[in-house]
């Protein structure tokens, strides 16, 4: 059974991903009969090639990929370089889970009326300031580059890389590298970005590579924060979709396989610009440079990700001010009146979706969680080094999610599949699985096998040893990654849509629903939902793994049991 | 609000063409709409999965009291999907249609209108006809409201029951510059040019291919153009760039009037809105009459919001109800489409302190009690004056529309 394990894992996630993309496939070059496409050709590749300013929005996507990955690892790697002790780290420390847990789209909202120029930046520094009764005809927010959207986009991932980093570097052991550093001359931060920098990226690579593939095809912030003259190609593909002429159906899906191109390419040009930095940097790495820019890297370490938690803070608490506002006149810092009116009027529409996401999350995560284990002890058991093939459980994340699920929902009719809850939580299994696989393979592998030695020489079953030895000892560490697979699948707009026929209702479906009709106040108050139900998770997952005695008293029960036993 | 049952469009040519084939035969076991007790009985037990936009609480609430009702009074259990665009759902159908699934598809019915109901008849995706037999349907007195079954030009056929109206409506605040007491704000768009050029970056329109920027643009081409009956046919029976020549040079002098001198463009209808409410813009415009008079009730909007329509009237619509090819539940989405239409139903969706969407039933041909249903005070300043939407003007010819759209997007799209 533990046997098939990895191959039935490896099925599950990358069956969908073929299944859909070869839907997308056929009709991108002309084959789709019920539209009556039924010779294979390459006119709506022509076509799309026709669309204005088509290499313009490839372009964007391109750079967004690009740029944002390597801002937010630098602020992470800077900050965790610059030392963990201090008051400042620790509150910034505190800030990642609740920060992860804040969906992309709410984030979006938050981050563009905060920097907007009627926004919550400008109205608490006017008229007294800018003298400004009206605000400023500034194109700040949808700007034609797209930096406000790569902000939000950077804003977002800082928290996942530096969980992701804090969650590795457990292995590493930094402190005695960085010791060992300083007992040589070298500077904290200089001796941590040489010594423990070089061990660290490649345990963060595989999370960097789905935050790239990520920027280059989310829609979420793109419809938010991101230009408008032409928009990312992930909008104007969700918009040719959509379309009400059915023909665009055709184009749109040669769109979406040129969107797989663009995140690919942005992969790859990774991947060099990795090689290039490393040979790069090689001089620097081994020329003994022992404190030369140490001051200037704690700051920017610091003051970076001080900057951005704060950013994100100020953004959340302009859609809390915005749940609770009567009207709000710019340029007055605060709303003329409060009133709970918003409240009121969700909370009985709340049920059922409450009820929907948090069975699906916890479903989804379940099985996640499960199936993740099984390859792992499998590996373990059988005493083999991870399988290479593994890294397919990462076609999800790296294929974007515009270019197969479409073909995904074909897929399924076809098969006779119609929409219901299990399609959809097979789909969110899709992109829960890989991210408890990255949470928990490390902390698996590294587990000292001898516990479970001791355990086995008293007697202990191997699996009474796996449920009463491993599980206990790595509480903290799965209990993260129950957390992060329900914010994933919490999170999850488009497979929920489309696998459900938007039959199933979440508290995400209804936020962006919402969004639609613009109204800031009701759209605060459900992103505010949105992001308190992953925050139970992550709060839940700090605590309770201390409350349950966690390894050391659970061990010791198992070894007493053994003994008397 | 915005009119979210018609999202963007692109009707090709052609289209008169394939509405003249013969309608596709029903699934076997569909009911017959003219036996309406038999429709009824079917109906009953039933949960219909009305997909309907779902961006606005008020339009949500609407929909969860006909849910209830439809419980109570014909034993039909009502499901709202609820879109953030109507495309997907007319995308959905069409997956279906492309899987074979031609019995038992996951929608029942979908409120539309425009482009996505001609692009679902086209492709034979749509049930019908099935609106003429609805024993309510003789409430709208098609013979006089020709408009009820009419879309976009193209007849009905009775593949779609008729639900509400819009009408294009501009609001403006009367406490900003630009408005005072003694200055009537612009009443056409030469006028519009005028005020945007003394006012400039207060006014906006969405970027296309939204609808309701799209409609700005239909609004602009029927009153700048000097052959608007060529709007009412195909656009391939006509010469585009001749026809369409005033709408770019004026577009070409308003822009650079415009917000962010019209190197961007608000995403959709909704967004214009909220840019008024963030005092970005004095002047902005919906496609619901009452769309002001609500945002000022739900604090959006300044209560100093006037709302007006301009002096040659405006664009407005019927927006429907129709059931997919596939549809499991005909018979309950019928129920559905003919309660719809009751007096009850539709006065309720008329009141400010529900809704706000104007009826579409011929309140002569009402009882004296039906018609009193309607007669509440809707008080607000924010609403337009009586009597000002008198002046509706038709929608063009739905390939219009997604000529427009490219090219509006080969002239500005890039910025």
């Amino acid at each position: 059974m533990l046997r098939l394990a990895p191959v039935l894992v490896i099925a599950l996630l990358t069956l969908p991903v073929v299944a859909g993309l070869t839907m997308i496939v056929l009709p991108a070059f002309g084959y789709l009969p019920a539209l009556g496409g039924e010779t294979v050709s390459l006119a709506p590749w022509r076509e799309l090639l026709d669309q204005p300013g088509l290499g313009r929005s490839a372009a964007l996507s391109l750079a967004s990929g690009l740029v944002t990955p390597a801002v937010a690892l630098a602020a992470v790697v800077l900050f965790l370089a610059a030392g963990q002790s201090g008051r400042l780290a620790r509150s910034v420390r505190r800030l990642v889970s609740p920060l992860l847990a804040v969906p992309h789209a709410a984030l979006g909202f938050g981050l563009a009326f905060l920097i907007a120029p009627s926004g919550l930046a400008m109205r608490l520094v006017s008229p007294w300031l800018t003298g400004a009764e009206q605000p400023p005809d500034a194109l700040i927010v949808n700007d034609p580059l797209g930096l406000s959207l790569m902000a939000g986009l950077i804003l977002k991932e800082i928290p996942f890389l530096l969980l992701m980093s804090l969650a590795a570097l457990e292995r590493l052991q930094p402190e005695k590298r960085v010791e060992i550093a300083r007992s040589l001359g070298y500077a904290p931060t200089l001796g941590w970005l040489k010594t423990v920098l070089p061990a660290l990226y490649p345990l963060i690579r595989l999370p960097l590579y789905a935050v790239i593939a990520y920027a280059t095809a989310n829609v979420d912030m793109a419809l938010i924060l991101g230009p408008a003259l032409p928009p990312t190609l992930a909008v104007s593909i969700l918009e040719w979709f959509n379309d009400p002429d059915l023909s665009q159906r055709f184009m749109a899906s040669a769109a979406a396989v040129l969107q797989l191109g663009v995140t690919l390419v942005a992969l790859a040009i990774w991947w060099l610009g990795e090689r290039l930095v490393t040979r790069l940097l090689r001089p620097w790495l081994t020329g003994g440079g022992r404190r030369r820019g140490e001051a200037t890297l704690r700051v920017i370490g610091r003051a970076g990700l001080a900057g951005a938690s704060l950013t994100a803070v100020a953004a959340l608490a302009g859609l809390v001010l915005f749940s609770f506002a009567g009207f709000w006149r710019f340029p007055d810092a605060l709303p003329q009146t409060l009133t709970l009116d918003h409240w009121r009027r969700f909370t009985p529409m709340l049920g059922e979706a409450l009820v929907n996401t948090a069975g699906i999350a916890l479903a989804a995560t379940l099985l996640a969680t499960l199936l993740v284990l099984a390859v792992l002890e499998n590996e373990h058991r059988r005493n083999i080094k991870p399988w290479r093939a593994l890294w397919l459980l990462y076609a999800p994340l790296l294929v974007p999610q515009i270019a197969f699920l479409f073909g995904l929902v074909v897929a399924a009719e076809s098969a006779g599949i119609g929409p219901n809850l299990g399609l959809v939580i097979a789909g969110h299994l899709l992109f829960v699985l890989p991210y408890v696989y990255l949470s928990l393979a490390e902390a698996y592998r590294r587990l000292d096998p001898r516990w479970l030695e001791i355990a086995r020489t008293l007697g202990v079953s191997r699996n009474a040893a796996f449920w009463r030895v491993r599980l206990p000892l790595l509480a903290a560490p799965l209990a993260t990654a129950f957390a992060v697979g329900l914010a994933i699948s919490i999170g999850q707009y488009l497979p929920t849509r489309l696998l459900g026929a938007g039959r199933v209702e979440t508290v995400t479906t209804e936020a962006v629903a919402l969004a639609s009709g613009g109204n800031r106040r009701l759209i605060s108050v459900w992103a505010l939902v949105q992001a308190a139900l992953p925050l139970v998770g992550f709060t839940l997952a700090a605590t309770l793994p201390g409350r349950l005695g966690a390894a050391k008293h659970t061990t010791q029960t198992v070894k007493e049991d053994a003994t008397l036993g | 609000m915005t009119e979210p049952y018609r999202r963007r469009s692109l009707a090709t040519a052609g289209l008169l063409a394939m509405l003249s084939l013969p309608a596709f035969a029903a699934a076997p076991a569909a009911p017959d709409p003219d036996d309406w007790r038999a429709v009824l009985k079917r109906a009953e037990g039933q949960t219909v999965y009305w997909n309907a936009w779902g961006g606005d609480s008020r339009v949500n609430r609407y929909v969860d009291w006909v849910a209830g009702q439809m419980q109570a009074r014909f034993g039909v259990n009502v499901e709202h999907v609820k879109l953030e665009d109507t495309g997907s759902a007319v995308a959905r159908v069409l997956a279906e249609k492309q899987a074979g699934n031609d019995e038992d598809g996951s929608i029942d019915a979908i409120w539309l209108n425009g482009e996505n109901f001609a692009a679902m008849r086209e492709s034979g995706l749509l049930f019908g006809p099935f609106a003429e037999s609805l024993p309510h349907f003789a409430l709208t007195n098609p013979a006089d409201n020709p408009e009820v079954a009419t879309d976009f030009t193209l007849p009905v056929d009775g593949f779609e029951s008729p639900w509400g109206r819009a009408q294009i409506t501009f609001y403006y605040d009367s406490d900003a510059p630009g408005f005072s007491a003694d200055q009537a704000p612009p009443g056409s768009m030469h006028e519009l040019l005028g005020w945007a050029r003394e006012n400039p970056g207060r006014f906006t329109y969405p970027r296309i291919p939204d609808f309701t920027g799209s409609t700005f643009l239909k609004q602009a081409l029927i009153e700048l153009t000097d052959s608007a009956e060529a709007l009412y046919a195909p656009v391939t029976e006509s010469d585009f760039d001749s026809v369409t020549a005033p709408l770019w040079d004026y577009l070409d002098a308003l822009h650079p009037t415009l917000w962010r001198e019209g190197r961007s463009f608000p995403a959709s209808g909704p967004r214009l809105r909220t840019l008024m409410s963030d005092g970005e813009l004095s002047l902005a415009f919906s496609f619901y009459p009452t769309d002001a008079a609500v945002a000022v009730k739900e604090y959006q909007l300044p209560p100093s919001v006037r709302s007006y329509v301009f002096d040659g009237g405006t664009l407005g619509n019927v927006h429907f109800v129709a059931i997919p090819y596939n549809a499991p539940h005909k018979a309950g989405a019928m129920a559905l489409a003919n309660f719809l239409l009751s007096p009850d139903a539709q006065a309720r969706k008329q009141s400010l302190d529900v809704w706000g969407d104007r009826t579409v039933l011929d309140l002569t041909r009402l009882s004296e009690d039906d018609r009193a249903l309607f007669r509440t005070q809707n008080d607000s300043p924010a609403l337009p004056p009586p009597g000002a939407l008198a002046n509706t003007l038709a929608e063009p010819h739905p390939s219009w529309t997604g000529a427009l759209q490219d090219a509006w997007l080969k002239r500005y799209g890039v910025n």
